[in-house]
């Protein structure tokens, strides 16, 4: 995601002066949070500018005039579209989104149950393939062109290549079916112990560490080869200090900010990808709810999945800087 | 630069993409059935009439996966132009007027890319009829955003370049500049960008057919056929990994095209980095 | 006396790759030997590419860029350094030799505390313990004349300016106490008066601590002052090696008699510079963000003749040049040119006053669009103000590359194909297309070897005097301005500090700051820092 880099946003010069990390710092969250303001009217608003009408759309074959008028009254289509956004936004806020026009359920229910799984699923994934990503990166680098960073690279780049339901369904295909090692589909319920849940969804987990493993293996090996290449590196050989001194003390401190970067960009991958997983796998989540929703073409829901996913995925960007403003010793320790 | 310098995995690329675009022109020529006949038992297995067996309905596998390879080919590449156009012709008028056109294009280019391209896409497929020409132009309009951004990092790291100055001491006009001094130097990294943007493309419109969003049946796409025939996994049954691997080998082929072109440009910028 | 470093016929080699062809194989250096003994300082002087840096490398055991050294021997105190294993080359560098790089910028980590960049080879051979180190280090950055040395190790590399980085550097190197440090072109990227600071500076340190050094730069200037015996190279090869009074005052070879005698006058100063084809009256202009650039500035260019406008980094020498080009609009005062005021704005003049005052810029590469052939960038000018094309257009391209000495075979060669002196030409005579009548001349020598740089100055001199070229020229070399101006301007920032005919501006009485630009220039002579120090340590005492 591009730095909008404004240094004239915030008024106060002189607190900009004194404590440049938290001015900085602020100044990403204040972004962060006019952003997802904008994002909400688009989700809200672009949908009103767009051709097709709700209710005719809504209605399909059965859309007499008379049935559109009525529908239009009782979801309350009629009202101007600014006093809806406004009603819409403020209770959003308070964390009532509204009521399901399919189920008639209350949409902020569910979303409570399913956020909380799809969370799950996506943090445990991330905690596994980060690790992996940087391990592997590292290991590219060590053995350069060499056999190891070749079978990695293509590995990898046929990894990138694969649709996700299509390694899903691989991976249920083989360790499901045909060795019966793990389960299908994925159903969580409340009532189940951790160990129990993280049975259920080593397929799903696996799927989506393959998926986002590639990239941000790739990734983390350019950020590396791009910080050993760089002037102070051979000023470490030229110093005689021993390899493992030059990597640990003059590359990583360096390395830590672009591969947060890498990492961040990733994790919206995962965003993503959730997605897609849950319905291969019919895991109860946030994805699999938006689908059905866009099915069906139940608004409410859809606009609050949207606005759910777009803060989540803003969020992380917001951290991703922030964590590599503070890595980067140029802003901790200013002129 | 000569043919041999292109290494042999470059090659494996050039050559299946290729046989995907033979395919997707002399579909009706090649496919030995048609595209929606049924010709036997549902899930039939595979044997020396059908290559890959029959699908979920009893229809060949192996023909509907050439059809598809016209619709999937079809709509991938026309939204691939479209939102490379777009991308380039925007970001590259922002990178040479700077100023306030350049600050309100990339502003509204940053609000749309911080919502994920696919919750984006299933947000405004929820209002939107469906139909082909609605399906390319949001996955046209959606990428365009990428491209935008690589298009105006690549377009300003030329503009700063004394040539380009010296263009505008001459009195060259904006679209000269355009055309005749930042374009030709930024071909390379803008080419791998159109590879990276068709792969992607590719795997999107998998994506949403397999959600059910993208082309709708009887119509073949390969997405669409993972999602007839995914109910099958659970009995064992490959019949949705046939179109799945499809999918799969065009995107290798592709990646290792651009891979190669990637190595040419030798720089960061053009690497992959989005959602 | 017993050699501290002997290198017998040194030969390093490299793997190129040029597009579209087969791998092969340059020499980089071809047989190269010297001797060094304790305590001296021998100068590796030559243009780039001689093969100096890769020289001076090797004294560590080391290539850069896929450079191998693949014969002759770099005896150590006679121990060959290149027959050690991995681990032996390791002990040597940082402990018994170091390295100062061309760019202390560069070269330093930014995440880490220059005190402990300093002090960490010695520590990490074993050579002294973290205190003593650190007691090194500040008795270092006193002899180096940093400020503040008790606090200057807690600073980071991005907190100090690029005199101090380097000085620094050397600190870094002299830490060890080594036997010998190899100091990679340390002045060459710092202004003029800094760079006087710095040499004085490395002087005395290696001086109190009798280090051996090898002193590699393309100033012969520069190195005259610092070193006991100089070796000149040239192509990888050894073109003349003597002691330091032999080499300036006496030069056997031709190459070296050139580059001592680089840049003697070339121009009388024109009697009359009452006229003006260009008159820049009390312009002030700045950036977006409110700083300013200039501050009241007014001269005038007579017909014909040539202005040297001086300064350093941040005079605002360039920022003159764009404000006449259009491209940086005064914010008051005004531009005449010919007797007509021009259009502040770039975008408000017409072609015609865009065609008649032409821009050369420093680095030509990145001057010229490199994928136009060179009948392309000589070509559309002629296009774009006469409208000449095809036959009549090429016709007109050769006629120019005569002009400036290069043959008709160029007209198909694209920019990557010229050498930098070729590229410099091609721009020159981009410039000479639309028929101009003042050509802004941005340090087009500055990127550019003495000789090259040699050749482009004739080139332009020659010009001036067929086509009746006015010319401003912007340099910070004092060298020449004396060999080419007529007249000449000093900017300190963003004011004119003085302006006149040559004579009259380079005489005394001066003002404080062109007295401090005058006397930091080197001259070739021996002595000539000591006497400037002498004359320093006279004046701060008198005061």
């Amino acid at each position: 995601m591009t730095n909008p880099a404004p240094s004239d946003i915030l008024p106060g010069l002189k607190f900009r002066q004194r404590f440049p990390l938290l001015a900085l710092i602020l100044e990403r969250f204040v972004l962060s949070v006019v952003l997802l303001f904008a994002v909400s009217i688009l989700i809200f608003g672009g949908l009103e500018a767009l051709p097709g009408d709700f209710a005719t759309t809504y209605l399909g074959q059965s859309a007499t005039p008379q049935a559109v008028a009525n529908i239009r009254q009782d979801l309350g289509l009629n009202r101007p579209v600014t006093t809806r956004y406004v009603e819409w936004l403020g209770n959003a806020v308070q964390g009532d989104f509204g009521t399901s026009w399919a189920s008639k359920n209350s949409v902020s229910e569910q979303i409570g149950k399913r956020l909380g799984n799809s969370l799950f699923l996506a943090g445990f994934a991330a905690v596994i393939s980060v690790p992996l990503a940087v391990g592997l990166g590292m290991l590219s680098v060590h053995f350069r062109n060499r056999m190891p960073d070749k079978i990695i690279n293509v590995i990898s780049l046929a990894a990138i290549s694969l649709p996700e339901f299509f390694i899903g369904y691989l991976l249920i295909l083989f360790f499901a079916v045909k060795f019966g090692m793990a389960t299908f589909p994925a159903t969580v319920y409340d009532s189940m112990g951790f160990v129990e849940r993280l049975k259920a969804i080593a397929l799903p987990t696996a799927t989506l560490v393959l998926v986002v493993l590639a990239h941000m293996m790739r990734m983390t090996r350019a950020a590396i080869l791009s910080v050993m290449s760089s002037a102070y590196m051979e000023t470490a050989e030229l110093k005689g200090l021993s390899a493992s001194r030059s990597i640990v003390k003059h590359a990583a401190p360096n390395a830590l900010a672009p591969i947060i970067n890498v990492v961040a960009l990733n994790l919206a991958y995962l965003v993503v990808g959730v997605v897609v997983v849950e319905v291969v796998f019919v895991y109860p989540g946030m994805g699999q709810y938006m689908v059905d929703a866009v099915t069906v073409r139940d608004m409410p829901v859809v606009q609050a999945c949207g606005l759910i996913f777009a803060a989540v995925y803003i969020f992380l960007n917001m951290t991703a800087d922030i964590l590599a403003i503070i890595a980067n010793p140029r802003l901790r320790h200013p002129r | 630069m000569r043919l041999r310098d292109i290494p042999i995995t470059a090659w494996i690329g050039i050559i299946g993409i290729a046989i995907a675009f033979i395919c997707a022109l002399f579909a009706p020529w090649i496919a030995p059935y048609g595209e929606t006949q049924v010709v036997g038992d549902v899930w039939a297995p595979a044997d020396a009439n059908y290559v890959f067996g029959l699908d979920n309905l009893g229809r060949d596998i192996l023909s509907r996966l050439i059809y598809g390879a016209r619709t999937t080919l079809l709509v991938a590449s026309a939204a691939t132009i479209i939102s490379f156009s777009l991308g380039v012709i925007l970001s590259f008028t922002a990178a040479v007027s700077r100023g306030l056109i350049d600050t309100v294009f990339s502003r509204f280019n940053d609000l749309m890319m911080s919502i994920p391209t696919l919750i984006f896409a299933l947000v405004v497929l929820a209002v939107l009829p469906q139909n082909i020409i609605v399906l390319i132009l949001v996955m046209a309009i959606l990428d365009s955003t990428r491209v935008y951004r690589l298009g105006r990092a690549v377009a300003l790291d030329v503009a700063v370049m004394e040539f380009v100055e010296a263009a505008k001491l001459r009195g060259e006009g904006k679209l000269w500049i355009i055309f005749r001094e930042i374009l030709p130097n930024t071909l390379s990294p803008l080419l791998a960008e159109f590879g990276l943007r068709f792969a992607f493309s590719i795997l999107f419109l998998s994506t949403l057919s397999f959600l059910g969003l993208g082309i709708q049946p009887p119509a073949a796409d390969w997405g669409g056929m993972v999602k007839d025939n995914k109910d099958g996994i659970i009995f064992g049954i490959s019949a949705a990994l046939v179109p799945g691997s499809a999918i799969a080998a065009l995107a290798v082929c592709v990646n290792l095209v651009v891979d190669w072109l990637l190595k040419r440009t030798s720089s960061l910028k053009g690497g992959r980095g989005d959602a | 006396m017993p050699e501290l470093l002997s290198v017998r016929n040194l030969k390093i080699e490299a793997t190129s790759y040029p597009p579209g062809e087969p791998p092969k194989r340059v020499t980089i250096v071809d047989g190269v030997s010297f001797d060094l003994q304790k305590g001296k300082v021998l100068g590796l002087i030559g243009e780039s590419g001689a093969g100096k840096s890769t020289i001076g490398l090797s004294a560590l055991a080391y290539g850069r860029g896929g450079a191998e050294i693949t014969g002759g021997e770099v005896l150590l105190d006679g121990a060959d350094i290149l027959a050690l294993g991995k681990n032996g080359i390791r002990k040597i560098r940082g402990a018994r030799v170091c390295y100062v790089a061309q760019s202390a910028a560069a070269a330093f980590n930014p995440a880490h505390r220059l005190g402990d960049q300093v002090i960490e080879a010695s520590v990490k051979h074993g050579l002294m313990s973290k205190d003593e180190a650190r007691k090194r280090a500040l008795y270092l950055f006193g002899v180096l004349g940093l400020p503040n040395p008790e606090t200057f190790g807690e600073r980071f590399p991005h907190q100090v300016s690029g005199g101090q980085l380097q000085r620094a550097m050397t600190a870094m190197a002299l830490c060890s106490n080594p036997e010998l440090i190899v100091f990679d072109e340390p002045t060459t990227a710092l202004d003029v008066t800094t760079q006087i600071d710095v040499l004085a500076a490395i002087k005395h340190a290696i001086e109190e601590t009798h280090t051996a050094a090898l002193y590699i730069t393309h100033d012969l200037a520069v190195v005259a002052q610092i070193s006991d015996n100089i070796m000149v190279l040239r192509y990888g090869k050894q073109v003349e090696y003597g002691s330091v009074q032999q080499i300036i005052e006496a030069p056997r070879e031709d190459y070296t008699r050139a580059l001592v005698n680089v840049r003697q006058a070339y121009r009388e100063e024109a009697a009359d510079q009452s006229t003006a084809l260009l008159k820049v009256e009390n312009v002030s202009a700045e950036y977006s963000n409110g700083f300013k650039v200039l501050h009241d500035v007014s001269l005038h260019v007579p017909k014909g003749q040539t202005l040297a406008v001086v300064g350093e980094s941040g005079s605002g020498k360039s920022s003159l040049a764009r404000a006449i080009t259009g491209l940086l609009p005064p914010s008051s005062g005004r531009i005449v040119f010919d007797g007509k005021p021009l259009m502040p704005d770039l975008k408000n003049r017409p072609n015609d006053d865009l065609r008649r005052i032409q821009l050369i810029y420093q680095m030509a590469d990145t001057a010229m669009n490199p994928r136009q052939t060179v009948r392309d960038i000589i070509g559309r000018p002629l296009t774009f103000y006469y409208g000449l094309r095809g036959a009549e257009k090429t016709a007109r391209v050769k006629e120019l590359l005569d002009q400036i000495e290069m043959g008709k075979g160029f007209v198909d060669r694209y920019p990557a194909e010229l050498s930098g002196g070729q590229k410099q030409r091609v721009a020159i005579a981009r410039a000479l297309a639309a028929k101009p009548e003042l050509i802004l001349c941005d340090e087009p020598t500055s990127a550019l070897d003495p000789l090259v740089a040699e050749g482009i100055l004739k080139l332009l001199l020659r010009l001036q005097k067929e086509e009746q070229l006015s010319y401003v020229f912007i340099t910070h070399d004092i060298a020449i301005v004396r060999a080419i101006a007529d007249s000449v301007a000093v900017m300190h920032r963003g004011k004119l500090v003085r302006f006149g005919p040559k004579s009259k501006a380079l005489s005394p009485p001066f003002d404080d700051y062109t007295d401090l630009l005058l006397k930091s220039v080197p001259e070739m002579e021996i002595g000539w820092l000591e006497r400037v120090l002498a004359t320093r340590r006279m004046e701060s005492a008198g005061n």
